[in-house]
């Protein structure tokens, strides 16, 4: 017969002021098994797991039940202190009475009914508990980085310089994401390219970073110290060992009008090109949508001129597999598409331009060099009016509920550059709140505001249109309480930004969870911020939430540290809670180890006893426990039910769902 | 069928004297024309109370579970049907390819004896296809049926003449396939509202006498061990519910075969009760074909199957609102 000690925490007042926590003790005496029951004030503090040491001691208990917060938060406190007199970590049961209950409901009578009810289900399942004990599993020295930005870029160094072998994977031809195409950098007014393209170089001279460029994740498998995944190698049809980027082929190309992607589409490009100066690897990549060899085969003028033979037409994707300790994902941003956004009228008029083309346009290395220009006449703008929060902070549907964090900065600095290097520029600026939390953030929009004279408007625009050639911007100025319309020739929007859409895929393929709007989320928004659910898996930059450049920085760098503090162990605890096969209902059918995501199943040929001196030889599932990390999908897929998994059997399971409907 | 029967019994006799193969799976006598029996023939002298007519509707691939693991290398003869449940077994590891012989057969359609005596005959002595129509003859007298009118639930809605495994063929005349479209039927019940639903299903649950019967037939019912035969399972108490009998038995099963089922209709076939339990089967199938993709078990012996793998376009579970695709 077991022994149950159970024990209810008020969690202060997070559970006590909606569940009378007295009566739940009180009531779950009285159940069969259990000879403890205790309510005590903070169960996870010093003394209270002292009174849960004790108890055990005292009672002899063969299992606990702890009435308290979600597993996820205290489990393994309570496990630990279990361990430390001697009981079985996987004795112990949580009954999550916090989040599953007092947080969710009003009426205390309700609310204790329901905790009666969660506590006695883990009772339930405890009874069916077994001692279990954690094996161990080597961890593979080696990190992944997706997404080559200046988080990944970021993460990659800090890890390599610790010793650390590090592979960045990044979907496009070079490294340097987003931060690539801007101009200067608020809230100093650095040159972007100034001081991201020294940590590009870094990047590609490190001994211990490998940067595999034009390449995307394909698959995963494994698990934290021990992933595998296969990695695509995007045809580039350039010899990435021999192309020296002296871009003989870009001067030659006869296909040269391709839209420019890093400009923001301003200008062209040859179909044979480098994305910019100073890209890594410096080395071409053909648009297999443009090149006219490629399309019709006939051309190759760019093999003909390339000194090296770099040039491959032939070229396949090819994949390659690599094991990995741990995963960053850095993915990064893309503005929003305008299409939805017809009152600004982006799509119909040339010069309703987003912030990001702005930087380019303003950047020496742009379509423009440097020179700010309208798009549409190449005139000089006399008045540029920028429109903010185009798609953020947007709850009508059509953009997204979130501020963009980035954009009241980077308008302040464009507004400034702006009046800075062409004095006679009217600048005026539409704005919900202007929001500059951060160092010298403040300091830096007042300075817009006071010292180079932009003008700022509270309020919206509600639309942008063209009368002979000019924009009107029809807003309201809430301040002055009127109705302004502002002739412009040049309206910049700053468009909302969403995670980089492939994250999804990622995202899928690691099994990390993302939220409604494609942010990938984090272990505990306050204590994890870095970490994924998903254990190895981590997480810098945009694709967590929205953030600029120092806050991308020093998340890669945290990310880096808890890579890091993973990679140094030479070992990890596996978790117990396995799958094991009942060999003798096994049908040898693989459908198992289909749905296996960590390959952990295998089938071997073995003999068994029929009775009667005969024998008979079935192929049955043999699962690998260092590799199983109890998921349980095996175990309902089984059609015989030979699968279960050790800590959550099937049969714990239906108790505990035949304890909740026994009231 | 009669040449066919006589090539078929032939080939077994060819088989089984050269030694090639060690026992040949087909249909012996039964005690009436209408109802021939499955059997293995491990001689030439079985061989003969072998028969192949218009009534060898059952599917034979499931006897190689225990046949082919005997020693020698078994021979059986399929129906195109019959293929698609072959290449299941096969792909879930429960019959060696390598130790058995497949004769592909020619299957013009098999016939519902029931449906032959509505239109009057009784003791039927034999039927012979000829093309549309079937010639009857019975001790009461002969004639003739249309064949559409008699043919098996299964049959009806055949999904296609073309073998997907073979070594080799017996095939002497052309085949036709069905013209009912097998989602049919399906549509009607989708069409119905909850309620009606629920009735339907429960007037047609209730008649179970839980024989057995389907899962036995069954083809992708092979698991070593049932799941309603194992106490330990929890699940043989469940499936009898006392609100609506039986209720829970079928669509346990409907989903335990779900993604695995060939469609073949042995179930509804074998019925005593003449329950449809193809629809459930069938309404898993056409919405598997919906959430990730047309998909036929059995087709082949590899690949992935929809339920146990993952792509990037299956369906999301908010695509998937009260049971529809969105």
């Amino acid at each position: 017969m077991q022994r149950i000690g159970v024990f209810i925490c008020w969690c202060g007042s997070n559970i006590a002021a909606t569940v009378d926590v007295e009566k739940v003790a009180e009531v779950i005496k009285s159940e069969p098994g259990v000879v403890y029951s205790v309510n005590y004030q903070y169960m996870c503090s010093e003394n209270g797991q002292q009174l849960i040491k004790n108890a055990i001691k005292e009672h002899n208990l063969t299992g606990i039940v702890v009435g308290a917060c979600s597993p996820r938060m205290h489990e393994a406190t309570f496990r630990k202190a279990a361990e430390s007199v001697g009981l079985n970590p996987y004795m112990v049961e949580i009954a999550n009475i916090r989040e599953h209950c007092s947080w969710i409901h009003k009426d205390m009578a309700e609310a204790t009914e329901k905790a009666i009810i969660l506590v006695r289900t883990a009772i339930a399942k405890v009874k069916l508990n077994a001692p279990l004990t954690a094996g161990e599993s080597p961890v593979v020295k080696r990190a992944l980085v997706i997404g080559g930005g200046i988080a990944g870029i970021q993460a990659a160094l800090d890890i390599a310089d610790a010793g650390f072998e590090v592979d960045i994977v990044e979907k496009n031809a070079t490294i340097g994401g987003r931060m690539a195409q801007l101009d200067k950098t608020f809230p100093t007014l650095d040159c972007s390219a100034c001081i991201l393209t020294p940590k590009m170089v870094d990047c590609a001279q490190h001994e211990k970073i490998d940067i595999l460029s034009y390449s995307e994740i394909e698959d995963v498998k494994g698990f934290v110290g021990n992933f595998s995944v296969k990695i695509r190698r995007k045809a580039r049809y350039v010899d990435e060992t021999k192309c020296t980027g002296c871009k003989i082929c870009m001067e030659k190309c006869p296909s040269k009008k391709g839209l420019n992607d890093f400009n923001m589409n301003l200008n062209t490009r040859p179909a044979i090109h480098i994305p910019f100066a100073q890209a890594i690897p410096n080395v071409a990549v053909i648009d297999p949508a443009q090149c006219i060899k490629l399309k019709t085969g006939k051309c190759g003028i760019c093999q003909k001129f390339c000194g090296v033979g770099a040039i491959d037409y032939e070229q396949k994707d090819t994949f390659i597999e690599r094991q990995y300790g741990a995963i960053v994902v850095a993915t990064g941003f893309k503005p929003i598409s305008l299409d939805a956004f017809n009152e600004y009228g982006y799509t119909e008029n040339k010069d309703v331009i987003t912030s990001l083309e702005l930087e380019r346009l303003m950047n020496a290395a742009g379509p423009s060099n440097g020179v700010l220009v309208r798009p549409s006449d190449g005139q000089h703008p006399k008045v540029i009016t920028f429109i903010q929060c185009v798609g953020s902070r947007d709850t009508s549907g059509c953009g997204k509920p979130y501020c963009s964090k980035i954009c009241c900065m980077y308008t302040a600095k464009h507004a400034m550059l702006i009046r800075e290097k062409y004095p006679d520029t009217e600048v005026h600026v539409f704005y919900i709140d202007v929001r500059t939390p951060g160092k010298n953030y403040d300091e830096f929009f007042r300075r817009a505001v006071e010292q180079y004279g932009v003008d700022y408007i509270k309020g919206m625009v509600g639309k942008v249109y063209n009368e002979n050639g000019k924009l009107m911007v029809q807003g309201s100025n809430l301040i002055d309480n009127e109705q302004v319309t502002i002739e412009s020739d040049l309206v910049v929007l700053a468009a909302a930004i969403e995670p980089e859409p492939s994250v999804r895929k990622v995202a899928t393929l690691l099994t990390a969870s993302i939220d409604t709007n494609n942010f990938l989320t984090e272990s505990h928004a306050k204590l994890r911020p870095v970490e994924s659910p998903t254990a190895g898996v981590y997480l810098a930059g945009v694709c967590q939430g929205p953030k600029d450049i120092p806050e991308t920085v020093s998340q890669a760098s945290a990310c880096a540290a808890k890579v890091i503090g993973l990679l140094v162990k030479d070992k990890l605890k596996t978790n117990p809670c396995v799958a094991t096969p009942d060999e003798m209902m096994c049908n040898g059918c693989s459908q198992c180890a289909n749905v296996c995501a960590y390959g952990a199943i295998t089938y071997v040929d073995k003999e068994f006893r029929l009775g009667g001196g005969k024998t008979e030889v079935r192929r049955v599932a043999s699962v690998n426990p260092a590799v199983c990390q109890g998921c349980g999908a095996c175990t309902v897929t089984c059609p015989s039910g030979a699968m279960d998994l050790k800590g959550f059997s099937s049969k714990q399971i239906m108790s505990e769902v035949e304890a909740i409907c026994k009231m | 069928m009669r040449d066919v029967e006589l090539k078929m019994k032939e080939r077994a006799s060819e088989l089984l004297k050269s030694g090639e193969v060690a026992r040949v799976i087909g249909w012996k006598k039964g005690e009436f024309y209408h109802d021939p029996q499955p059997a293995s023939f491990e001689s030439v002298e079985e061989l003969n109370a072998f028969v192949y007519n218009g009534f060898c509707g059952a599917n034979l691939s499931k006897y190689l579970i225990q046949m082919s693991k005997k020693e020698g290398k078994t021979a059986i003869f399929l129906k195109p049907c019959d293929s698609y449940s072959f290449n299941q077994l096969v792909k879930e590891h429960r019959i060696v390819r390598e130790n058995i012989h497949v004769i592909a057969i020619e299957c013009q359609g098999k016939l519902d004896i029931e449906k032959i005596k509505a239109k009057g005959f009784d003791f039927v002595t034999e039927v012979e296809e000829n093309g549309d129509e079937i010639a009857v003859a019975s001790l009461y007298g002969n004639g003739a049926v249309q064949k559409d009118e008699v043919l098996l639930g299964k049959c009806e809605t055949c999904k296609g003449k073309v073998h997907q495994v073979k070594d080799e063929e017996i095939i002497l005349h052309e085949m036709q396939a069905g013209k009912k479209n097998r989602f049919e039927e399906v549509e009607k019940l989708e069409a119905m509202t909850e309620d009606e639903r629920f009735a339907f299903w429960r007037e047609q649950l209730q008649k179970c006498i839980r024989c057995n019967a389907c899962r036995n037939v069954c083809p992708a019912c092979s698991c070593l061990k049932c799941v309603f035969d194992n106490p330990a399972s929890g699940i043989a108490a469940k499936a009898n519910d006392d609100k609506f009998e039986e209720q829970l038995f079928h669509i346990i099963r409907a989903f335990h075969v779900s993604g695995r089922c060939t469609d073949c209709g042995e179930c509804s076939r074998v019925c005593p009760q003449n329950i449809p339990l193809h629809l459930l089967n069938r309404k898993f199938i056409k919405d598997i074909d919906g959430l990730y993709g047309e998909y036929q078990a059995g087709e082949t012996a590899e690949g992935k199957t929809p339920l146990t793998s993952y792509t990037e376009g299956d369906a999301e579970p908010n695509d998937v609102v009260n049971g529809e695709v969105r």
